[in-house]
């Protein structure tokens, strides 16, 4: 599979702190690759720079963002707004806020089938009556008439996914996509996100800090710890054996059913204190919480190392250190 | 539930809601007024200047201001009841004739002012918004400022200072040239230029309040995750501010605008006594002074029904505006 996104040495700051720092990745056509992460690690950043849409303040002051082979860091903002919606969609988080409540569901639907593929009123209604009924909205004639308040969160969020996969994008961008709903709508979502990947061929971005819908939908897993890519890996083997101390703290603090384990027999495992400061410059920002730290961590941070087929971790402690090979993405493609 | 049913819901449920609410708003005009020192044969008297204790008691009687309050009262709600407004003692002439000669002026007078406010006071906050803290936010802010702390007598003065006396473009006051034998398209254009001074100083003030009020929403708008939303889609800025920001925008200034409706009619007395308008403000501010309170009843109610009115009809524009809001 041809590299869709290639993402190399992103930096995102703020005037007083620099969230996602040197972030490097790539996502192939067609695959999901999920990136992990506690709330500020810099993740939703990091998804609102692919669309260029970070907040005024913010800026990317360093590294390139290809898409597609074009660098969408210096292309003009009316080209990077005809890509949007049209090359890259993204869906967020909260679906009972992302839709204008004074508007039908129908007229939002149509305005960005109108934007990017140029159809007229009836054409683009009877396109976007099409898209309900692929997301699987019941009765989609009379949600095209509808106003989004009148529809549950789990509605909502399909109809944003509609409204995502309008004009067929490369890349799909879900950010946090089922955080905000019931664990059974949870799953139907994410089932229908990933019926859409293998139908319409679009590569998934999905954003999340759960590692239960990692484990079940991704193909590749990138952890990020303060604005850091810290591991990479196939959720496999991720699982399996991680290797980075944050990642190992992550699972052990995830119960699982055949663990036997419960909060009313003993205490669950917990990764001590809280994501450091973002300000932080030198070493490793995972230093003070981590059970494995050496002297080098204090002012190095550790280079990004293979370890294996499609794995990399950026970790002293990890041995034996391997030279750095062939970049990730490349182990992917020939796989 | 389509638009028209949803809209026809808030309109019988506000409708039934206002008939009480006239009923009060009419027995405590009447009793409040009854607190009033003196009464229309006092004046009348003390004008007359040769007025005796028989006389003076003679015109109470004759227009039955000699009976007990109650009495009076319900004499009121009967002459209500078969829609008469009453007798003026004053004017000589039923209080509904009055005022219905009154009425016109005032009222084209405040739709002219709501709507001058309104298109200049969203257009310019929407300039606001789209500029915040930049130089046009902090020109026009001074500008408004300047219109929300003037009174507006005193920029009545002073525009007919610049525009009558000084350059001779606008008449200085009156409703109409007198005489004139125009009609059809010139008659608007005579009557529109006589408007002018008197809507605009009347709309100075709300233009201040409408342009800051769209300006906060419209920042507040900006920030939702709809709007993101639709830039997410591609949509270019003035996509996102025309179809996703202002419309949402406009629902507090829309609840604003109705409040004052009623309330215009209060600068109305200021203005009109200004520009020697001859509408309702400068009628109930004579029937004030004469002790005429059947026509000031008269005045009264219509206000009221006004306000009813303007409430019925921001209720409608807010439903059709904002789709959650229903018949409860």
């Amino acid at each position: 599979m041809a590299t869709l996104l290639d993402i190399q040495g992103l930096t995102i700051s703020f005037p007083n702190a620099t969230p996602v720092k040197d972030l490097s990745f790539q996502v192939a056509e067609a695959e999901t690759l999920a990136i992990v992460g506690e709330s500020g690690s810099g993740k939703s950043l990091t998804a609102l720079a692919l669309m260029r849409l970070l907040p005024k303040t913010a800026d990317i002051t360093d590294g390139s963002i290809r898409f597609a082979g074009e660098d969408l860091v210096n292309i003009p903002e009316p080209a990077m707004r005809e890509r949007r919606g049209r090359d890259i969609a993204m869906i967020f988080q909260e679906p009972m806020t992302s839709l204008n409540p004074v508007l039908t569901i129908g007229r939002q639907i149509v305005e960005v089938l109108r934007l990017h593929r140029g159809l007229t009123r009836a054409q683009a209604r009877r396109e976007a009556r099409d898209l309900l009924d692929l997301v699987r909205i019941p009765d989609p004639d009379r949600c095209l008439d509808d106003y989004p308040h009148r529809l549950s969160g789990g509605m909502r969020q399909r109809v944003m996914i509609a409204i995502a996969v309008a004009c067929r994008p490369k890349l799909l961008i879900a950010d946090e996509p089922t955080t905000a709903l019931d664990v059974t709508i949870q799953a139907q979502v994410l089932e229908l996100l990933d019926r859409l990947r293998r139908e319409l061929s679009l590569a998934l971005l999905l954003i999340t800090h759960d590692l239960g819908v990692v484990g079940q939908w991704a193909d590749r897993v990138v952890v990020m710890y303060a604005g850091r890519k810290v591991e990479e890996a196939p959720p496999e083997p991720l699982f399996n054996d991680p290797l980075h101390p944050y990642t190992q703290g992550l699972l052990a603090a995830s119960p699982r059913l055949h663990d036997d384990l419960h909060y009313r027999d003993s205490r669950l495992s917990e990764i001590p204190g809280s994501i450091s400061s973002a300000v932080k410059e030198k070493g490793c920002p995972f230093v003070p919480r981590c059970p494995q730290r050496r002297d080098v961590c204090r002012t190095v941070f550790p280079d990004t190392t293979m370890a294996g087929l499609g794995r990399s971790v950026a970790c002293h402690a990890v041995t034996p250190t391997i030279a750095t090979g062939p970049s990730l993405h490349d182990a992917a493609v020939r796989l | 539930m389509s638009t028209m049913t949803r809209l026809a819901k808030v309109l019988r449920r506000t409708t039934l809601q206002a008939v009480p609410t006239v009923i009060g708003i009419v027995i405590l005009n009447f009793l409040l007024l009854q607190l009033a020192p003196g009464d229309a044969a006092d004046v009348l008297a003390g004008e007359s200047g040769s007025a005796t204790m028989e006389t003076v008691a003679a015109l109470r009687a004759r227009f039955g201001l000699d009976q007990p309050v109650l009495v009076q009262l319900i004499a009121y709600l009967d002459n209500l009841a078969h829609f008469s407004l009453g007798f003026s003692p004053r004017y000589n002439l039923p209080v509904s004739d009055i005022i219905a000669q009154r009425l016109p002026g005032t009222v084209i007078l405040m739709l002219t002012a709501l709507a001058l406010a309104l298109a200049f006071g969203i257009t310019l906050g929407t300039v606001m918004a789209t500029y915040a803290g930049r130089w046009p936010d902090r020109l026009i802010s001074v500008g408004i400022t300047l219109f929300y702390s003037i009174p507006g007598f005193w920029i009545g003065l002073m525009l007919i200072l610049l525009f009558s006396v000084k350059l001779g473009w606008l008449p200085s006051g009156g409703s109409g040239t007198i005489g004139t034998t125009v009609s059809g398209f010139a008659l608007v254009i005579d009557r529109a230029r006589y408007m002018v001074l008197p809507a605009l100083s009347l709309a100075l003030f709300y233009i201040a309040i409408y342009s800051r009020l769209t300006r906060a929403a419209m920042l507040d708008a900006q920030t939702q995750d709809y709007v993101r939303t639709a830039a997410a889609k591609g949509l270019s800025p003035f996509a996102i501010t025309f179809g996703h920001v202002l419309r949402n925008a406009l629902l507090p200034v829309t609840t604003v605008a109705g409040m004052h409706l009623g309330g215009l009619l209060g600068g109305a007395v200021v203005v009109e006594t200004v520009y020697s308008w001859p509408g309702l403000g400068r009628l109930a501010f004579e029937a004030v002074m004469s002790r005429d309170f059947s026509v000031l009843l008269g005045i009264l109610l219509l206000s009221s029904l006004l306000v009813i009115i303007a409430n019925v009809t921001v209720d409608l524009v807010q439903a059709w505006l904002d789709p959650r809001i229903e018949t409860r």
